[in-house]
């Protein structure tokens, strides 16, 4: 028999780990073009210390702490015509890296180019909110602030976007099960009936191909062997199911046989 | 005083007919189920169709009702997530008796595709349902069979609501 491992802890268990898995990476490439690096002039001459900066897949890609996120915006978007905030997010790195990775993808809409901004926090860190400068930002650090948990530092209206506000855990993270946790499973049914209807509703099926056969009332009869709502495991109540005679026949065996004519 | 002319015993027996109070209160019921105008996913729009011109449910008497104090069936069209529960639950309290509950497609039968931590897995969870209904969206013609077979039901059941054993958990 197998070695039993104990699952119960599978919030505090690391995400699922191919050890054959190559992660396949974009290749970077030096920062080269003149545009590319009027920006980075631009950020670093306001004493903003860049962290690294390359092109990924033809755009401009700039790592900066995450105390600078509001200034570096700002610069963007006032002094080089990035006006646009077109996408904001976090990407959970906690398991190889211990820290989060929030990117702002910034869009110049005279100039048709991109720059992504990115930058990390550690778990349980804030972030300073940039909705003065994008007013999209304010659903977009909402959800983020919902899915990871990430706190967001001056946000007008920081609650959860998606989840409902009394939901704990952030389903986002990588350590979030797929089909929730414990609190999640029995979510609606402590909400409407109370916990002490756990045991009259019963955890939930997962297996969406399940038929009960036991079940003839719910259930359709699986081969109408028992009429609806009589118990299966009484032998009595079984009827035979009658096939059709024809069901099944071996044609081959007539005289016509390819074989033969060959 | 006139003689009566009407020959009842030759001309297509009396007019009075006869039947038990079961057979009349539930030709009533089944003949006018009102669901209520309530939509959660794709399903719905499937619901929609099915009341309108082409497919036409007020031809069976089916009349979707704005209120919940006004319907007798619930059709939970499509996926119902855990944070909207409480809100379906909520409805089919505020429903009169006698109710009813068609549960329409796979996510609102059992979760269907969406086998995640957001989503209820079958509303059965939540609400006793009378029929469930198969299909990815099912078509009109589905949920009009599944009317059907819901009047079905209501006629076999019995008029005294307390008698029909239902598998009502609250």
């Amino acid at each position: 028999m197998r070695k039993y491992t104990p699952k119960g802890s599978v919030q505090k268990r690391a995400a699922y780990t191919n050890r054959f898995k190559v992660v396949p990476s974009v290749p970077r490439k030096e920062v080269v073009d003149d545009a590319s690096k009027r920006v980075l002039d631009r950020i670093e001459s306001s004493g903003i210390g860049i962290l690294d900066a390359y092109i990924e897949i033809d755009q401009l890609v700039i790592e900066i702490d995450s105390r600078d996120n509001y200034e570096t915006l700002r610069i963007l978007k006032e002094e080089c015509c990035y006006r646009m905030c077109s996408e904001l997010s976090a990407i959970d790195y906690l398991h190889d890296r211990g820290e989060f990775e929030i990117f702002y993808q910034m869009l110049n809409l005279d100039e048709a180019r991109r720059v992504r901004v990115a930058t990390t926090v550690k778990k349980g860190e804030a972030i300073e909110s940039i909705v003065p400068l994008f007013a999209m930002a304010n659903f977009a650090e909402r959800e983020m602030y919902d899915m990871f948990g990430i706190p967001v530092n001056g946000h007008p209206y920081l609650k959860r976007l998606l989840m409902p506000e009394d939901w704990q855990g952030h389903p986002l993270l990588k350590s979030y099960p797929l089909q929730g946790d414990e609190f999640a499973a029995w979510y609606e049914i402590d909400k409407i009936f109370g916990k002490e209807y756990r045991e009259v509703v019963g955890p939930e099926i997962r297996d969406p191909a399940r038929i009960d056969r036991g079940d003839t009332r719910r259930y359709s009869r699986v081969g109408h062997e028992v009429p609806f709502g009589a118990d299966p495991a009484d032998e009595e109540s079984l009827t035979p199911i009658e096939y059709s005679e024809n069901f099944m026949v071996n044609y081959n065996k007539s005289s016509k046989m390819l074989d033969k004519r060959k | 005083m006139a003689q009566h002319q009407v020959n009842y015993a030759s001309s297509g027996g009396l007019p009075i007919a006869l039947t038990t109070v079961d057979k009349l209160v539930n030709w009533g019921r089944s003949n006018s189920l009102w669901p209520l105008t309530y939509g959660l996913a794709c399903c719905a729009i499937e619901m929609m169709a099915s009341g309108a011109s082409r497919f036409d449910f007020d031809r069976m008497g089916v009349i979707f009702r704005a209120s919940p104090r006004q319907a007798d069936v619930m059709i939970l069209a499509g996926t119902l997530t855990k944070k909207h529960a409480e809100f379906a639950r909520r409805l089919y309290d505020q429903m009169a008796e006698p109710k009813w509950v068609i549960s329409m497609g796979s996510c609102a039968n059992t979760g269907g595709m969406f086998n995640t931590y957001s989503i209820v897995q079958g509303v059965d969870r939540i609400v006793p349902v009378d029929i469930y209904l198969p299909g990815c969206a099912p078509r009109p013609e589905t949920l009009q069979y599944a009317m059907m077979m819901l009047q079905k039901k209501i006629n076999r059941e019995s008029a005294n609501m307390k008698k029909n054993k239902k598998q009502r958990f609250v």
